[in-house]
């Protein structure tokens, strides 16, 4: 099938073919701090894809029926509801502001016709139900149409009220609201595969929560020091095992994993399995600890391996091996060489997240200049795309990309000097079953879909 | 999105400078043979600075981000240890302040106790600046990489040594009237010397005045986080 895509869609890199479908956001180049996105997830179904942004803001967008309209549209993503999640807040006791950034999203399983997510900011978690409303009832017998009491005595017959169509509304509504518990910002939420209960997870602790329950969580890790002075490692990411409802991973700021059963003891402080990479001494710096420090960590759907997001590189690791990780993948080896640099301007910080597909075939994380890279697991093929609105004509492939590292620059290809640090796709999102991917620069949420499939 | 808060000349400079980042092969750790081939380090201490200045910031965060701080604090730690290869230091515990401070600003928000660690700061700022009034060459560089062949500054370790030995001869004692100045007084503090300029044909770890022993090292990373003014019992002068 050479060729056949066309002109400007190559078939190499992976089998996919990603072709741009949308973007949503503002255009231009002034961005609001606010509008800046913070967190993307698609729902179980891939129907509902969400983000949060800076502002504390959630939007949701919905897919279109593919039956419905056009053929070729192949299900476009649609807003489908917007509410203010998070506020900033003022905390007196410590003269500080806690800022309104959404820091994850996570859906609930689709238990009815309601939809519900939990999101958080740096404090506090809140549950909301996301509702449709089509039909409204008319033909009270107490009540006039414009809602006035009737008088009794007045109704001389009944009427059964009926039910009249009306404009879609949805609602967002706070079921739940999960606050005090966390002294450090939260980096992670993660629902529990018994569908009641969910973790939150901040610098130092993890607490356990039921969904009913507001009031009262339980501490099922706790790495804080009796001393401060001694402290030398944070907690920077934690999931629930998709399946096993008693299994749950951290990652440190030192590079490790720990794996902890909650059947064991209470406080899961002694992990079960610790899972390492021996340092390589031929590639130590004074930022090897940094570069190690995990931003991310997901489980594969399957529930047999877990992804970790350093700052260079991503490992897959089989649960079951514990001295290294099956796989690594370099995302953006040539910064290796600029370490010092992205210290100073404290780019080296910067926390990507990184995704499975459903099959767990393939896997995607960002990088800089909004290039975003995909790394096919059973192919060992891996491809660089970019993000940009220069590629933003309707079903247009993605042309791979390419980083020169030194020596001639070829046509096409950019110098590592020319890479724009301010554009970094920290977030990015892979439907649970079909080739669309949605992947959010800055303020702009691109949504790309495989031509293939 | 890059660094906020703390205004830095160097951030001017970048910016007029385009933005090509350069390759660095001096921070590479000095027991390495790769390191021995490359040319030889002008200045863990300009990394050194780099994380002083980062971890200031840090601390001067509302509520600092823990997790910058902890790799911060745990870079810096390993810098200080590479500076001093002479002397086998026992793993030198956590500057004392930076994360209590994080922890007890978090728990209590002590309006006076962020104050006093905020002034100090301020002073340790003031000082790198005077710091690099003697040395025209620098004089548009912030503290931390010198220009050319230019001897940089020691980083932190020099500012409360000898270099503020001068400035106290200089008489601007003033300056200093709230901090405890026995440190300075002490003998241990080997005059400033060419001996003390790092030529760049030595790391600088052998430049450094082989009097400095742990306590000496765990003094001046409290000094300068804070933990020893905080310590202190005011002083007449406040």
């Amino acid at each position: 099938m050479a060729g056949a895509g066309g002109g400007g869609c190559p078939a190499g890199g992976n089998d996919f073919q990603w072709c741009f479908s949308q973007v949503k956001g503002a255009i231009d180049e002034d961005v609001a701090e606010a509008d800046i996105i913070s967190t993307v997830e698609f729902n179980y179904s891939g129907d509902l894809l969400a983000t949060g942004d800076k502002g504390g803001r959630v939007v949701i967008f919905q897919r279109e029926q593919e039956n419905k309209g056009r053929t070729h549209s192949r299900g476009e993503y649609n807003v489908y509801s917007t509410f203010q999640s998070h506020e900033p807040e003022f905390d007196y006791l410590k003269s500080l502001e806690i800022e309104e950034k959404i820091n994850k999203i996570r859906w609930l399983p689709q238990q009815n016709a309601a939809h519900f997510l939990l999101s958080t900011n740096d404090k506090t978690i809140k549950l909301w139900k996301i509702s449709e409303r089509d039909k409204r009832a008319e033909g009270y017998n107490l009540k006039d149409e414009d809602g006035r009491l009737r008088d009794p005595f007045r109704i001389t017959a009944l009427r059964v009220p009926i039910l009249k169509p009306m404009d879609l509304m949805v609602e967002a509504s706070p079921r739940r609201i999960f606050a005090n518990a966390h002294t450090y910002h939260i980096n992670s939420i993660s629902v529990n595969s018994d569908h009641e209960t969910y973790l939150s997870a901040d610098d130092l602790r993890i607490n356990l929560w039921h969904l009913e329950i507001t009031d009262r969580s339980f501490n099922i890790v706790d790495i804080k020091p009796a001393n401060m002075e001694e402290l030398t490692e944070v907690i920077t990411a934690a999931e629930f095992h998709p399946h096993q409802c008693n299994v749950l991973v951290y990652s440190s700021s030192k590079g490790t994993i720990r794996l902890c059963d909650m059947r064991s003891s209470a406080l899961c402080d002694r992990h079960a399995k610790f899972f390492e990479e021996p340092e390589d001494p031929s590639s130590r710096s004074f930022f090897s600890e940094i570069i190690s420090s995990i931003s991310d960590v997901k489980f594969s759907h399957s529930g047999r391996y877990m992804m970790t997001r350093d700052y260079l590189s991503v490992k897959v690791w089989d649960l079951n091996m514990e001295g290294r990780p099956v796989e690594t993948h370099q995302v953006h080896e040539y910064l290796r060489s600029k370490l010092c640099s992205l210290y100073e301007n404290d780019c080296i910080f910067d926390k990507f997240e990184c995704c499975w597909n459903g099959s767990d075939s393939a896997i995607m994380t960002g990088s800089y200049n909004n290039f975003f890279r995909m790394f096919d697991r059973n192919t060992r093929r891996d491809v660089t795309l970019e993000a940009s609105r220069e590629n933003s004509k309707p079903r247009a492939c993605l042309k791979p990309r390419k980083v020169c590292t030194g020596g001639k620059r070829k046509k096409d290809e950019i110098s590592v000097d020319s890479l724009d640090f301010n554009k970094k796709i920290l977030h990015t999102a892979w439907h649970p079953m079909e080739s669309i991917i949605a992947v959010a620069a800055t303020n702009n949420l691109y949504i790309f879909q495989d031509k293939i499939n | 999105m890059l660094s906020k808060g703390l205004k830095r000349k160097r951030e001017e400079e970048e910016k007029k400078e385009e933005e090509g980042l350069s390759v660095d092969s001096w921070w590479l750790d000095q027991g390495h043979p790769a390191a021995a081939q490359t040319p030889p380090p002008v200045a863990s201490s300009s990394l050194f600075d780099l994380s002083v200045l980062k971890l200031h910031h840090s601390l001067r965060q509302g509520e600092p981000d823990l997790r910058h701080l902890v790799l911060v604090v745990n870079t810096l730690r390993r810098i200080q240890e590479s500076m001093e290869p002479t002397t086998s230091l026992p793993p030198v515990s956590m500057p004392p302040t930076a994360p209590s401070v994080a922890d007890s600003l978090l728990a209590s928000s002590d309006a006076a106790l962020s104050a006093s660690m905020a002034s100090l700061l301020e002073d340790l700022n003031h000082i790198e600046d005077l710091n690099q009034v003697p040395q025209p060459q620098a004089d548009e560089g912030p503290p931390g990489r010198s220009v050319g062949g230019v001897p940089p500054n020691l980083g932190a370790l020099d500012l409360l040594g000898p270099a503020t030995g001068c400035l106290l001869d200089d008489g601007l004692e003033g300056l200093f009237e709230d901090i405890d100045t026995s440190m300075y007084d002490s003998e241990l503090w080997v005059p400033a010397s060419e001996g003390l300029k790092p030529g760049p044909e030595n790391g600088p770890a052998k430049e450094e005045t082989p009097e400095l022993d742990e306590a000496e090292l765990d003094y001046l990373m409290d000094v300068l986080v804070g933990t020893q003014a905080l310590e202190r019992p005011p002083g007449p002068g406040r």
